[in-house]
């Protein structure tokens, strides 16, 4: 009963995302795109923090590394816009390979500073490079000529890009779902209880976290890949340390431990700034009274606690 | 005599200038049920640490059924049959009790590389999870998170983790320590049971003497990480220096206590 409740809300939900643009004012499309990018580079680094147990803090870096690989690949190749989508997908999972490799042998706060300290690496080669990135100023002035896949779309009207994204995000979340409730992802979930007795039943735990830290990666790429003909431009700021926090703040506000909590934690993070930085500066201090809030009194998240909540209530 | 499942020679631990295990040899035969015993800080656990693959030893050789294990990784040992439970309970405790044998059941059949299947859906997995949970008679407990279940009933889950992985030398840390004498009672009968078919080489570990003369076919006892004696239970009890060493602690323990 419960169950059909809430697939119920689900696709009440995603009908109104798809009908957005004919009932919401035109602002709050540019609003749920940059939520559905978001989300999606949230709910892949909830797959290594949240199931796998990895605070990753060097998400920004495959992020980037998408937007960065779609944006040169409109600029100087003229690609199909989706083409570019698996190329910036293709690279951020190398990237998450070779840099998890490294990573994932240490653990808890070693694997978290390791990660920090190479996504400032790749911040800084994104930042100084200035023949190929372009410096501080990134790459712009990139034009999408051709969808891709024979569809005529004007990606350039923001109504069709948002629901581009919304088709995307929506395909990405299902595959990671799936995986998420895999037998590959109920290991993940072992691992991040007890590594030990999971390596104690016959699994090199190592190969799992990296498994697991590379699909990641491959996802922060495609929310990457979708934000920068978003925002127009692939800049280093979306490789910020700063750029790593949001997805780790989204994932506790919404909840680590259901799959779509990270999407509600982004849609708070972004809803809320919104409104907030309409009437103050001083958003962040908000931010900081919610967060503590959460991690004092609610751990899991919004949408695990109201979850937890109903479906515990008797009938 | 047939080939030993388990040959171990001259195992030895040290850590810094301390030795915790001193020149172990043991050979255990297939289906054999060895028990070591040892006051505490005897160096049984860290035997099993190396056994296991948890820890390198300093010096020494482990064969398994003629093959070199010696510190090899853990998951390697795993897939060539060893399984073992902790002194402590390991488990996955925010998963169900089935869900638990699940991993295992998983782990060991290699369905753990599917990212594209639903776990939820996997038939085979289930029965065999709850196969396993009958056979430690905690079936009915299936459904259950596993960090509410009683202590003795995390103890037996255990066990059925273990098994899981189809080992054919399984070592048990302490499997009744901290139980009631009902628990005890049930779990060194369930072990006596799964000894019986003859499917396993059990190596335990155990403070409880009742337990040790009930199930081990042959008895290891260490003392300061030396191997004392090994023989057959009646043997030991007749051994002047284990009596000394170790059986007569055990009643100076129980006189102070």
């Amino acid at each position: 009963m419960k169950q059909n409740i809430l697939i119920g809300v689900m696709l009440v939900a995603i009908a109104l995302l798809i009908a957005l643009p004919w009932y919401a004012p035109f602002f709050y499309i540019f609003i749920f795109t940059e939520i559905l990018i978001l989300g999606l580079f949230a709910v892949s680094f909830n797959l290594i923090f949240g199931y796998t147990g990895m605070l990753s803090f060097g998400h920004a870096a495959y992020f980037g590394m998408g937007a960065y690989t779609t944006a040169m690949l409109l600029l100087h190749q003229d690609w199909p816009f989706v083409y570019t989508l698996f190329a910036a997908m293709a690279l951020s999972g190398l990237l998450a390979l070779v840099i998890g490799f490294l990573c994932v042998r240490l653990s808890e706060v070693y694997f978290a500073m390791l990660t920090l300290a190479f996504g400032m690496m790749v911040f800084t080669i994104a930042h100084s490079w200035r023949d190929v990135t372009n410096g501080s100023d990134g790459i712009a002035g990139f034009r999408i000529k051709e969808f891709g896949l024979g569809l005529d779309l004007t990606i350039g009207n923001p109504t069709v890009y948002y629901h581009v994204t919304l088709v995307v995000v929506g395909i990405a979340a299902v595959i990671l779902y799936i995986i998420s409730r895999s037998s590959f992802g109920m290991i993940l979930k072992a691992i991040r209880q007890n590594p030990e007795r999971v390596s104690f039943c016959g699994l090199n735990i190592r190969t799992y976290r990296l498994a697991s830290f590379t699909i990641g990666g491959i996802f922060a790429g495609l929310a990457g890949a979708l934000i920068a003909p978003f925002l127009r431009v692939a800049s280093p700021e979306l490789m910020h340390w700063s750029m790593s926090a949001e997805p780790v703040l989204m994932s506790i506000l919404g909840g680590t431990g259901y799959f779509l909590g990270p999407f509600v934690g982004a849609a708070m993070f972004v809803l809320l700034e919104t409104w907030i930085t309409s009437f103050t500066e001083s958003w962040m201090l908000f931010l900081g009274i919610v967060l503590a809030l959460m991690v004092m009194f609610f751990r899991k998240g919004v949408l695990g606690t109201f979850l937890d909540w109903w479906m515990n209530k008797n009938d | 005599m047939t080939d030993p499942i388990l040959k171990i020679s001259n195992l030895t631990k040290r850590f810094g200038g301390n030795t915790a295990v001193s020149g172990i040899n043991l050979e255990v035969q297939p289906r054999e049920t060895i028990a070591i015993i040892g006051p505490n800080g005897a160096g049984k656990t860290t035997f099993y640490n190396m056994v296991s693959g948890r820890m390198n030893p300093t010096e020494g050789k482990i064969e398994l059924e003629g093959q070199d294990i010696t510190g090899l990784p853990p998951h390697k040992i795993s897939r060539m049959g060893v399984s073992r439970s902790f002194q402590i309970n390991n488990i996955f405790p925010e998963m169900t009790v089935q869900e638990n044998v699940e991993v295992a059941v998983t782990a060991f059949h290699g369905h753990s590389r599917k990212l594209f299947n639903f776990a939820s859906r996997n038939r085979a997995v289930q029965d065999e999870a709850r196969e396993l949970l009958g056979k430690l008679q905690i079936l009915e407990l299936a459904d259950r998170r596993a960090e509410v279940i009683s202590y003795g009933d995390k103890r037996l889950l255990e066990i059925a983790v273990v098994l899981a992985t189809r080992p054919h030398l399984v070592l048990l840390d302490e499997p009744t320590a901290g139980m009631t004498p009902d628990e005890t009672k049930r779990t060194t009968s369930l072990i006596r049971q799964l000894a019986d078919t003859g499917d396993y080489t059990f190596l335990i570990t155990e403070h409880d003497m009742d337990v040790v003369f009930g199930l081990a076919d042959r008895i290891l006892v260490m003392h300061r990480g030396e191997n004392l004696f090994v023989g057959t239970p009646d043997e030991v009890k007749a051994h002047p220096e284990v009596r000394r060493a170790y059986l007569g602690e055990e009643e100076e323990e129980e006189a102070s206590a």
